[in-house]
């Protein structure tokens, strides 16, 4: 094995009017070592200027989504090693506006995310001092793999309609509104309908399917959102045909 | 309530038109695109595939399964246009390929119409 | 000059017209969408059909020549290759639309994607039976 391999990163500073550019980086190439520690030993050794967010190194907190040759990854869990010889490109998360170097601007999907209700909502005054809610271990996997999710917003780099048109609402919210849909524990399934029939919620989906391949957790939004797609036609077809009250 | 909306129907009519193109479309393409013309198949004579064709009962099936094939490509190339070629006059786009599903489905039915005069 | 912004000045990647070309499984999901054309030009080709045999036994005979002819036979041949990719692609992305279960325990995707199969040779061998008896 070399002894180094070549990282390819952008950069971009917002307070010079230059658009961004490549900058390349030899770091070691060692068997266990991430993208993401390769990106903090030009931080630490080379070039403190480098920025990029960056949390658990695990694959857990979602912090670390970049777009690693192309392909919307997380760094902690991309091996150096894989692509050698390299080098590797390493550019910010696709399909979102670049705030400095490395860094995105979230704050699309952060106002998207509370728009799908993501919590259990309940039509009763049940609290907590009548008891827990119980929930069988089938209840669970109904909505389990779609609970996985830990919104690092891989899917939204890899979603070519959310790149075309940002009012998409996206994958990872939708699949979240089905997670809390299917959870037997939640009644607000009409709620998070009525924002999800708009446009720009599921129907704007073309089911490319990309989203799922690169979900590092295994959630299947493009999966969720079909189902959601069913969902919502059988509510339409519905409310067409019933009068008010049977609805 | 849910406020009533178009687009969930128009989905469920392309999803039944990608259904029928997979499981109808076939056979109908393999017998009269290739089979028959190209000789694999000896071609019904005229009689029997009037008989079969112009029966009511086929009249109609096949005319339903037309309209939901084409609200289908319809539907699908509308999608394919604001994506691939990223056009932005989105009505347009919509009013465009919706209008021609709508065109040959008049056109399916005249033609199912005279077919069906052609059987009685 | 320091301008106060309360918003960064990010900097918006453009989206090229030929992003579909730059991954295989986007280049194969729009060649799936552009499916769509050829399953309308079917329709039209059949309804040509319809209408021959409505005419009569000898323009039914004629558009069986025409049928035959290299340009029409060369662009069926393109149109049933876009069909086929149609037909691959519909059934093996049903499972993952719906998640269907019997007696509480979930469909394995294999078999949702075999009925399919299944379905097709039924009616498919229910219309040769039709057309050619």
């Amino acid at each position: 094995m070399a002894d180094s391999i070549s990282l390819e990163v952008m950069r971009y500073r917002p307070d010079k009017n230059t658009p961004p550019l490549l900058q390349q980086y030899e770091v070691p190439l060692r068997s266990e070592w991430t993208v993401l520690d390769g990106l903090n030993y030009v931080k630490n050794q080379v070039d403190a200027s480098l920025a990029f967010r960056w949390s658990c190194r695990m694959g857990i907190c979602g912090s670390c989504g970049m777009n690693v040759n192309g392909e919307p990854r997380l760094t902690c869990g991309t091996f150096l090693s894989d692509y050698s010889p390299g080098p590797i490109r390493v550019e910010p998360l696709a399909n979102f506006p670049v705030v400095r170097d490395l860094v995105v601007d979230m704050s699309d999907f952060m106002e998207k995310l509370p728009r799908v209700k993501p919590w259990i909502i309940r039509d009763d005054d049940v609290t907590v001092i009548d008891g827990e809610y119980l929930q069988t271990p089938e209840e669970l996997d109904a909505y389990k793999q779609f609970s996985m999710c830990i919104n690092c917003m891989l899917c939204y780099a890899a979603c070519p309609v959310y790149g075309l048109d940002p009012d998409f609402v996206g994958p990872a919210a939708i699949a979240l509104a089905e997670r809390y849909d299917l959870d037997s524990r939640d009644h607000g399934a009409r709620e998070r309908l009525d924002v999800l029939i708009e446009h720009e919620g599921v129907w704007g989906c073309t089911f490319v399917g990309e989203c799922t391949r690169v979900c590092p957790k295994h959630v299947d939004p493009a999966g969720a959102i079909q189902r959601y797609k069913v969902k919502a036609a059988r509510e339409s077809v519905k409310a067409f045909l019933l009068p008010r009250g049977a609805r | 309530m849910t406020t009533r909306r178009i687009e969930p129907l128009v989905w469920l009519m392309f999803s039944g038109g990608g259904v029928i193109a997979a499981v109808f479309l076939p056979v109908l393409v393999f017998l009269f695109a290739f089979a028959f013309p190209l000789g694999w198949i000896t071609a019904p004579d005229h009689e029997h595939l009037l008989a079969v064709a112009g029966n009511p009962i086929t009249v109609v099936v096949l005319f339903g399964m037309f309209v939901v094939l084409l609200v289908h490509a319809a539907h699908r190339f509308r999608y394919t246009l604001y994506d691939g070629l990223q056009i932005k006059a989105k009505v347009a786009t919509a009013a465009i390929c919706y209008g021609a599903a709508l065109f040959l489905s008049a056109v399916a039915f005249f033609t199912f119409a005279f077919l069906l005069e052609a059987w009685g | 000059m320091t301008v106060p912004r309360s918003e960064p000045l990010t900097y918006r990647r453009p989206v090229s017209t030929w992003w579909w070309t730059r991954k295989r499984t986007y280049f194969v999901f729009v060649m799936r969408e552009l499916s769509s054309i050829f399953v309308a030009w079917f329709v039209v080709f059949l309804l040509l059909m319809l209408r021959a045999v409505t005419d009569g036994p000898a323009a039914y005979d004629d558009f069986l020549d025409w049928a035959a002819s290299p340009f029409v036979v060369g662009l069926n041949v393109v149109a049933a290759a876009f069909l086929v990719l149609h037909v691959v692609t519909w059934f093996s992305l049903t499972p993952q639309a719906m998640a269907i279960r019997v007696r509480g325990r979930p469909v394995p995707p294999v078999a949702i994607v075999g009925a399919q199969y299944a379905g097709l040779a039924v009616v498919s061998a229910f219309v040769v039976w039709l057309v050619t008896r």
